[in-house]
């Protein structure tokens, strides 16, 4: 078996089919940001800390800077862009979590905030939001992710809210 | 929608393109062709550089240039600038760009690598071979002090400054006094530590000579000026734009980082753009830290435990050089005596060299330390006293009618410290109520058949905001309707884009949906400062108001001429000019502001309102009047004759874990005083960070650097920033006392949650175990070894709790 | 913060990834989940020459829990592991320890054997292959061979292996009867490594006396450690046995190093501490198994 030092990989990004020839070396994150545009992916440590970078890989959060593109070679991957959904007006519909971020000043800076909306998205996505969340589940959803402008409590808040605006959705 | 915004939750107009991902930060400008820069930087903390060897980073596929010291010419070989000149800064260093053959911390830029991606340019930086001569480092105010070793050979006491300040003879006032105590405590460095680090774009237009720069900055006018400067450009061919900048917390404001004069000159050099965007470990080792000092106090106090008379001598280190200048040790020196009558005060800051990154502004600025230094002491005095600790704070705070309140000292504006407004016994009243001041001695118990040592704490500040020399602002009316508002300085997810639009609506009475605010961005405004010591509301808040009542003057006048009535008469609302108390009699703003251009051409419908055979002018009179100026716009300034003094108070109540050792900040009470609020759900969430950032510094952040002054945690793994699990629920409650200073009655938000976490938190534990609390953060461990060392000190109120039986 | 150079593999079977790694030789490292690797390389502090990236090799992805134990597959990420409720039935002390392995995020990706073969001593993992007296199994070109943990781990980033191999397996026997488990650590903040952890299993007789008592500490040696504690409770009744007796005997026991979050006294104080708690709540656990 032969290696590679450089690849075209095939991943379905937010929904779309995309292509791109990287070093093997390439970093999920920057792959996403400079390979193919998606620059709503942020990159805050590069060593797995701060989970702004983190991107969704099959449904599951991951920090994309902990993953080689051409790992991701025909698998889809959900970005902060691929959150909203399109409408049937050529608009856009936000996700609840990104509702919520706006209704409770979830966010100052912005940078660390798709790596929340990604992983709170994932997460809520997963239960039954007929059922309030615990608060160890908000604790587990906002756990891994630093911000260094809000304290947090406003994007605690925001969970609670976007589970709120799910289960009426129900 | 109404337009009297002023002081509403009004939602944030930033968040529409941050939550979709459409925010444009730094390293989101450019694209695959960018060329990428990266740098050899310094593994020793001093050395001198005896050879710098890139012949095998040539090979490297992809390397584009190579730059080292001797490549830089002109003003740019020079030292970087003392960007704060100050008398008693007497031995200001600063360095260079590139290393000019001595670096003096780890992290000192050497060589700058251009490649086709920043992946090549480390590559060829890995390949770089530079040869040093170690040199003996000084790490640490003490040993800075001792001055065994020199950090810059010829500052052989390492002292780059001592500033001083008294408001009186110091040495009588404290023999006068009944009674004196003397005590020397730490505080030790964290950082700013923004999500995004820094970072520049630079891209040179060869056809006209004209250079654009994005940078991560708090400062953008200043590094356009810097930039001018430095590669002897003329101004106007310099634009700067700070994108989305993803927090800044005071790193931003330093400029010009030698990133942003080294990547114009490479773009420069080659042509073509380059940028470079910090990484995470470069931030830790090349970009600023804050908060180390050693205080010496001495204070003097009467048996009611008043104050008579306070001497403090404090040990700022400054770091490796002194480009901000001393702005950090005159904040401490200033802002320390806070919220209380201090009759005769004397204070020593020197500031030292140390073979360290150096310490510039981070969110509090200095702040924290004083407002440590002052909290401790009055804890001190309640504890020998045995008196309860508000009790002694009530006694020597400022009173109500004490306004304006001069403290007889110089602020870091150069302006005198006078308190504009305040009511400091109202905050301690909010503050015993909110946090549950008399319940204490009922929680140790409670929290004691639990197994658990519970300690409660408080802590008051004064904080000067809003420094001048002035900020401005741009209001303009287009005939589409929409309103247009600039200002120089620049936002790092303080919502200025919307607490700026809020006031604009209020005083022109258009909705907010029609303004467009755009700040840091030199092309829009060219005069500005920059957003630090909480002064961006202050600043810009009110400059914009000036502004904007400007255009509505203008709107009124030519309105009056259309609708044939006296201005007086006029009002705005929703965007429309109209008589007051007469409907229908009225005009759109946006017409009146097609009306203010008078034109020759129509490019659209509305111009042809204006063309000169649709109006009906006097023809007795120029279509510009005398004095006047086309376009439904103006332009204004706001300059403070000082800044004006924010104030609040915070208590803590911690747990702490008898085996472990472990401390939990199970309450956080905030009472805060801005003045009037101009967006409440903003000024809270400025708080509630301000808070965490607090409690990093208190229990959690520290740069720890060895003997070597190698960092040895220069990463989010080991720099413990607090994830949403280490801050705890912060409960709020406003005063607002409204500043007589400026137009709007506002006062500094920004930084306030940060200062007394530190001073608040030291005290509670210190409540909590009965030991003296000298040194922060404290960390389990420490704690650890605090308690089981019987030589530690023991509080006073410990040992009469032993005494009475009343608790462990 | 970019990695250095490196050629890639992703070989689609165990034969294959073992054939690469022979041909690339000693420059050669497994990637499986990154979640350790990754920062490595990103900070460049390890720059092999060749990445075997195992994550298509087929059958490694399982957890097969039988009445003897548990067997982790290499490709089998912590959150699966986490919620593997016949693994945790067999061996409560895999989903315990991996509720505490950094963040959600993470365990998404990171896959338990992985974190076996860093051979990290701050590992929650190792502890517990340590603790259960576990080994793993490893696929050389010369066949596959099991090593026990002992003989695995030889110092902190270091196992026994050399030349090209695969763990592709690591086995944690079963609670042996009337047991009970615990695992508790101490951290900084929320998901870092611990400044201490301990994980015990406590085996009682058939009256409940306290018959063995093992436990294994986190961030405390150079390489996982499991020591007896019996001799401090053998014979006490389950319900008040001298717990604290045995986190003195633990404290005695441990060498622990000092560093910038924690001094080696500290955590000798911690493995005391944690040693009681977790033996107490053991204990009830074995009782409560036989009730």
């Amino acid at each position: 078996m032969s290696t590679d030092t450089e690849r075209t990989v095939s991943i379905t990004v937010n929904g779309v089919p995309r292509e791109a020839t990287v070093p093997v070396r390439r970093l999920l994150s920057d792959a996403l940001r400079h390979d193919l545009g998606l620059t709503g992916t942020h990159v805050g440590c590069e060593h797995g800390v701060c989970g702004a970078c983190t991107v969704l890989v099959d449904g599951d959060p991951v920090r994309s800077c902990l993953m080689l593109a051409v790992q991701v070679d025909g698998r889809e991957v959900t970005t902060v862009e691929g959150l909203a959904r399109d409408d049937d007006r050529g608009g856009q519909v936000l996700h609840p979590v990104q509702e919520a971020f706006r209704e409770c000043h979830a966010l100052q800076c912005g940078f660390c905030t798709p790596g929340f909306l990604t992983t709170i998205a994932a997460g809520l996505e997963k239960r039954d939001n007929s059922i309030e969340l615990t608060e160890e589940e908000v604790d587990e959803m906002v756990g891994g992710n630093l911000c260094r402008c809000t304290g947090y409590a406003n994007i605690k808040k925001a969970v609670r809210h976007a589970n709120a605006a799910m289960r009426d959705a129900q | 929608m109404t337009t009297k915004l002023f002081g509403e939750p009004v939602r944030r107009r930033e968040d529409a393109r941050l939550i979709i991902g459409k925010g444009r930060y730094l390293d989101d400008i450019g694209t695959t062709a960018t060329l990428a820069a990266a740098f050899v930087r310094s593994p020793h903390a001093h050395a001198r550089i005896v050879d710098i060897d890139a012949e095998a980073a040539l090979d490297v596929e992809g390397i584009v240039a190579i730059y080292t010291y001797e490549d830089l010419t002109g003003a740019l070989a020079e030292p970087l600038p003392v960007l704060i000149p100050h008398p008693q800064l007497t031995a200001p260093r600063t360095g260079y760009p590139l290393a000019n053959g001595e670096v003096n911390h780890v992290g000192e830029p050497i060589v700058m690598v251009v490649a086709t991606d920043r992946y090549i340019a480390e590559d060829a930086c890995d390949r770089i071979l530079v040869t040093y001569e170690e040199l003996p480092v000084v790490v640490g105010v003490d040993a800075a002090r001792e001055a065994a070793h020199a950090v810059h050979e010829e500052i052989p006491d390492n002292v780059a400054a001592r500033h001083h300040q008294e408001t009186g003879d110091v040495e009588p006032a404290l023999a006068a006094s009944k009674n004196t105590l003397s005590f020397t405590q730490y505080i030790e460095r964290s950082a700013c530590t923004p999500m995004e680090g820094k970072g520049v774009h630079a891209r040179w237009d060869a056809d006209d000579s004209s250079l654009r720069v994005y940078t991560s900055t708090q400062a953008s006018t200043s590094v356009r000026a810097a930039i001018a400067a430095k590669l002897d450009l003329s101004l106007d061919k310099v634009e700067v734009i700070a994108p989305d900048v993803g927090g800044g917390f005071g790193v931003k404001i330093v400029h010009p980082w030698p990133e942003e004069l080294l990547v114009p000159m490479a773009a420069i050099a080659l042509g073509t753009e380059v940028k470079w965007a910090e990484d995470r470990r470069e931030h830790f080792i090349s970009s600023a830290h804050e908060r180390q000092q050693k205080q010496e106090i001495t204070v003097g106090y009467d048996d009611e435990g008043r104050i008579t008379a306070l001497d403090v001598h404090i040990w700022h280190d400054n770091g490796a050089y002194t480009p901000y200048g001393i702005i950090v040790p005159i904040v401490t020196a200033t802002q320390l005596v806070g919220p209380y009558v201090i009759p005769t005060y004397r204070v020593i800051v020197e500031s030292v060299y140390t073979n360290t990154v150096i310490v510039t502004p981070y969110r509090g600025a200095g702040r924290p330390q004083g407002c440590y230094a002052m909290e401790r002491t009055l804890d001190r005095i309640a504890d020998v006293l045995d008196l309860d600790r508000a009790v002694v704070r009530e006694r020597n705070l400022i009173q109500p009618d004490q306004f304006p309140y001069d403290q007889h000292l110089t602020f870091q504006d150069g302006r005198p410290v006078i308190y504009d407004s305040g009511d400091y016994p109202g905050l301690m009243v909010k503050l015993k109520d909110l946090v549950g001041w008399s319940e204490a001695s009922r929680l140790r118990d409670d929290a004691a058949a639990r197994g658990k040592l519970l300690g409660i704490g408080m802590a008051l500040y004064v904080e000067g905001t809003g420094p001048g020399p002035y900020e401005g602002g741009h209001v303009q009316v287009l005939g589409s309707g929409k309103v247009l508002v600039s200002t120089g300085l620049t936002s790092q997810g303080q919502g200025h884009e919307t607490s700026f639009a809020q006031i604009v609506a209020s005083e022109l009475g258009v909705p907010i949906e029609d303004i467009e605010v755009t700040t840091g961005d030199t092309r829009r405004f060219p005069y500005a400062v920059g957003t630090f010591a909480s002064r961006a509301a202050v600043m810009s808040g009110n400059a914009i108001a000036l502004a904007a009542r400007g255009v509505k003057e203008k709107a009124l006048r030519i309105a009056a001429d259309v609708l044939e009535v006296d201005p007086g008469d006029l009002e705005i609302d929703e965007g429309l000019v109209q008589v007051k108390g007469t409907p229908g009699a009225s005009i759109p703003l946006r017409t009146v502001a097609v009306l203010s251009n008078p034109l020759r051409y129509a490019f659209d419908e509305a111009a042809k309102q204006a063309t000169q055979f649709a109006t009906t002018s006097s023809d007795d009179k120029p279509p510009v009047a005398e004095g006047d100026a086309p376009g439904l716009e103006h332009r204004d300034y706001y300059s403070p004759i000082r800044s004006t003094f924010a104030s609040g108070a915070h208590a803590a109540i911690v747990e702490i874990d008898q085996t472990t050792w472990e401390i939990d900040v199970v309450k956080y009470a905030v009472v805060h005083d801005c003045g009037n609020v101009v967006n409440p759900m903003i000024v809270e969430g400025q708080v509630h960070g301000g808070v965490a950032q607090g409690v990093g510094g208190a229990l959690y952040e520290r740069m720890a650097y060895d003997s070597d002054g190698q960092l040895q945690n220069a990463s989010f793994m080991d720099f413990l920033m607090p994830y949403a699990s280490e801050v705890p629920d912060v409960v709020i409650d406003h005063q607002e006392t409204p500043s007589p200073l400026n137009p709007l009655g506002i006062k500094g938000a920004g930084e306030a949650g940060v200062i007394p976490g530190t001073a608040a938190i030291a005290s509670a534990i210190e409540d909590a175990v009965g030991r003296r609390i000298a040194s922060m953060p404290i960390s389990p461990t420490e704690l650890y070894d605090l308690v089981r060392d019987d030589t530690s000190e023991k509080t006073a109120t410990a040992l009469r709790r032993v005494g009475t039986g009343a608790s462990k | 913060m970019k990695p250095a150079p490196f050629r890639y593999a992703d070989p689609g079977t165990l034969d294959e990834a073992l054939e690469v790694l022979s041909a690339e030789g000693e420059g050669a490292k497994v990637l499986a989940g990154g979640q350790s690797l990754l920062p490595l390389l990103s900070m460049r502090l390890a720059a092999p020459a060749t990445l075997v990236d195992i994550n298509r090799v087929p059958g490694l992805d399982t957890v097969e829990a039988t009445g003897d134990g548990v067997r982790v597959g290499a490709l089998v990420r912590h959150a699966h592991l986490l919620h593997d409720a016949a693994a945790a039935r067999i061996q409560p002390l895999l989903a315990r320890a991996t509720a505490n392995v950094a963040h959600p995020a993470i365990r998404n990706r990171g896959t338990t054997v992985g974190s076996i073969a860093h051979a990290d001593p701050s590992g929650e993992m190792t502890s517990v292959l340590a603790l259960t007296d576990g080994s793993v199994s490893v696929a050389t070109p010369g066949g596959v061979e099991t090593i026990a943990w002992r003989d695995f781990f030889v110092g902190p980033l270091e196992t026994s292996i050399h030349g090209p191999a695969v763990v592709t397996s690591a086995y944690f026997p079963a609670l042996p009867a009337r047991s009970g488990t615990a695992f508790s650590e101490v951290a900084r903040r929320k998901g870092d490594y611990a400044v201490c952890g301990a994980g015990v299993v406590v085996t009682l007789d058939e009256d409940r006396r306290v018959a063995a008592v093992r436990a294994a500490y986190i961030s405390v040696g150079l390489t996982p450690e499991v020591h007896d504690l019996t001799d401090a409770v053998a014979g006490q009744p389950a319900e008040k046995a001298d717990w604290a007796a045995a986190g003195s005997l633990a404290r005695t026991l441990v060498d622990p190093d000092t560093d910038i979050h924690a001094s080696a006294d500290y955590r000798r104080l911690l493995v005391g501490v944690l040693t009681e708690r977790t033996l107490a709540s053991a204990a009830a656990e074995a009782v409560g198994g036989m009730e």
